[in-house]
């Protein structure tokens, strides 16, 4: 019985989650305000790479890291990925979707149809990554243009953007169902700030003390950085298994998490 | 039985921590009907209809919509109802006819179908002008003949309207009225809440009166006057009223089958209401005014919830 509620509650009609985001689609067609959201969260990483990447990165010069040489800004770039992928996927999964469950009401009108929480929760996120996508893709061209990594680099790294947009989409959606208002999301960008900073994004974590380093190896940031940075500077060692599995970990749990939630805000 | 009735419920119950919405109903409503609850607020009228639209868990009883249980079949259940929220919910970042074909997309709908239904139903609810407008520009009464066009989207067999008129103006209501008798004619089934009663009595074949959780009557608006009333109500002021119509109330005693003393006036329920009014002259007494009227489901509500001021 247990088994067959769980299997009902996870069982997904492509058609439903496709309908929840052909919704999306249809506000995104509808006027300009949400363009100007969707540039504005590109330039922020891009902004960040030119000035830190290539500014500081010329006062910095060449690091070595793990025994292999490469420049800073190419040290940086990935880093900047990563944020990138975050930060397109949380700015759907966190305010938009806040917006609709709290205010817009969005959520209680689907629910009124076949669609189910979980159908509601996957075809967000999906429509997340897809938008977190255009970001990354561009900023991949831009490395690539920059001669920061290569074209098979940044090939190779997309498909690990499409996984930290998940993760960080679905937990992000979790988190959005916790809020109780607008000055909660304070905390979560400055939480977001704090792992910007320090996952190794801007100098390797074992420049830290071994604590802070432990305790920076446990957030998501660090592997999504990682991750992306091994398969675009091709230094890619068994490490990278670690850091998918963590990020897979938060897809499925946080999934899991938000479609519970929003079933126990609306369906009560 | 159950699989004849759309809406089968026993012993249903809504619970929400200690506090009982739905204390034990029973409900039959069969295809065709258009089936009322009327009460006051917090009478449980929206906790039943939320059960019914299968978004939320009975606590106890059973209850089975078209014939499936709500918990196991809850999607393909709500695949076939149409369901008009008491707030509207429109998506403000849509088209007024963007509101429907997206909604229609979520009950599987195609694309192309989608958008023939849309313009039918614009056509119906007479919003086709507004088609490519944006909906938060629409006044109260086009928002909810909007709510109601999309919860025709899926061609429902059962609708059901929680409070579709609260908030309109009277023009407004009676179009929206004249819009869902039409769907009533059509042999769509309505399930429908409300505390007007002019609303009930319009629409309704048959209603329940809910208060505190429970069913306290049921019948169609002419057997539950006739149950609960008398045929005539005679409403009586007095000159010096307000705080004395307790004592006009007590020298009025006996005549009609009731006296009921309000605040503003006193009313007598009567078979015969010009009876009752010269049985008042032959007591010597000389109300400022007399008004005698028919019963209205109002007398009945009142009489059977009670005048107290729910909030």
């Amino acid at each position: 019985m247990m088994t067959t509620l769980v299997a009902a509650r996870l069982s997904l009609s492509p058609g439903r989650v496709g309908a929840v985001i052909n919704r999306n689609v249809g506000a995104l067609r509808s006027g300009p305000s949400y363009w100007i959201v969707l540039i504005s969260g590109f330039f922020e990483p891009l902004l960040y790479l030119l000035s830190i990447g290539v500014g500081v990165g010329a006062l910095v010069g060449d690091l070595s890291v793990d025994g292999h040489t490469m420049s800073y800004a190419a040290f940086v770039a990935p880093a900047m990925l990563a944020v990138s992928a975050m930060s397109g996927a949380l700015a759907e999964t966190t305010f938009n979707f806040f917006f609709k469950l709290k205010y817009m009401k969005t959520y209680e009108a689907v629910l009124a149809t076949p669609v189910r929480p979980f159908e509601i929760a996957v075809g967000e996120l999906v429509w997340a990554v897809v938008r977190g996508s255009v970001y990354t893709v561009i900023f991949l061209g831009f490395m690539v243009a920059l001669g920061l990594t290569t074209v098979a680099g940044a090939i190779a790294a997309f498909p690990a953007t499409v996984l930290i947009g998940l993760a960080f989409g679905a937990v992000g959606m979790w988190v959005s169902t916790l809020m109780r208002g607008w000055q909660d999301f304070d905390l979560l960008g400055t939480g977001q700030f704090a792992m910007f900073l320090f996952s190794g994004t801007f100098s390797p974590v074992h420049d830290y003390p071994v604590g802070v380093e432990i305790l920076i190896q446990l957030t998501p940031l660090y592997h999504a950085v990682e991750l992306v940075r091994s398969l675009c500077t091709g230094i890619v060692g068994p490490g990278i298994l670690v850091n998918i599995a963590y990020l897979a970990v938060l897809v499925v749990g946080g999934l899991w998490l938000a479609s519970r939630r929003v079933e126990k805000m609306l369906c009560v | 039985m159950a699989d004849q009735s759309l809406i089968f419920a026993r012993g249903l119950v809504k619970r929400f921590g200690d506090f009982t919405a739905v204390d034990g109903i029973d409900l039959d409503v069969a295809p065709g009907e258009a089936f009322g609850f009327l009460g006051p607020n917090g009478a449980g009228k929206s906790s039943t209809m939320r059960m019914i639209g299968c978004v939320s868990r009975p606590t106890a009883g059973q209850l089975r919509i078209l014939g499936m249980d709500p918990v196991r079949d809850g999607t393909r259940i709500r695949a076939r109802l149409g369901v008009c929220p008491q707030l509207d919910n429109l998506d403000p970042d849509l088209s007024v006819r963007e509101n429907l074909t997206t909604y229609a997309r979520y009950f599987g709908v195609s694309r192309a179908e989608a958008r023939t239904r849309a313009d039918e139903l614009l056509e119906f609810v007479q919003l086709s002008d507004r088609a490519n407008g944006k909906v938060e520009p629409l006044s109260g009464g086009m928002k909810r003949r909007l709510t109601i066009a999309r919860a025709m989207v899926n061609d429902p067999d059962l609708v059901l309207l929680d409070e579709p008129t609260t908030g309109l103006d009277p023009q407004a209501r009676h179009l929206v009225w004249e819009r869902l008798f039409r769907l009533k004619q059509r042999g769509t089934t309505l399930v429908l809440t409300t505390h007007y009663m002019d609303e009930a009595e319009q629409l309704c074949d048959r209603l329940v009166v809910m208060d505190g959780g429970k069913i306290v009557a049921e019948g169609s608006p002419r057997s539950l006057i006739q149950n609960y009333s008398t045929a005539e109500v005679v409403e009586l002021r007095f000159a010096d009223g307000l705080d004395s119509n307790a004592q006009y109330a007590a020298k009025l005693d006996g005549i009609g089958e009731r006296v009921d003393p309000l605040p503003d006036r006193v009313l007598l329920y009567a078979d015969d209401g010009d009876e009752a009014v010269a049985e008042v002259h032959r007591r010597g007494l000389t109300p400022a005014s007399v008004l005698v009227r028919r019963s209205t489901l109002e007398d009945v509500f009142l009489h059977l919830t009670g005048r107290t001021l729910v909030d």
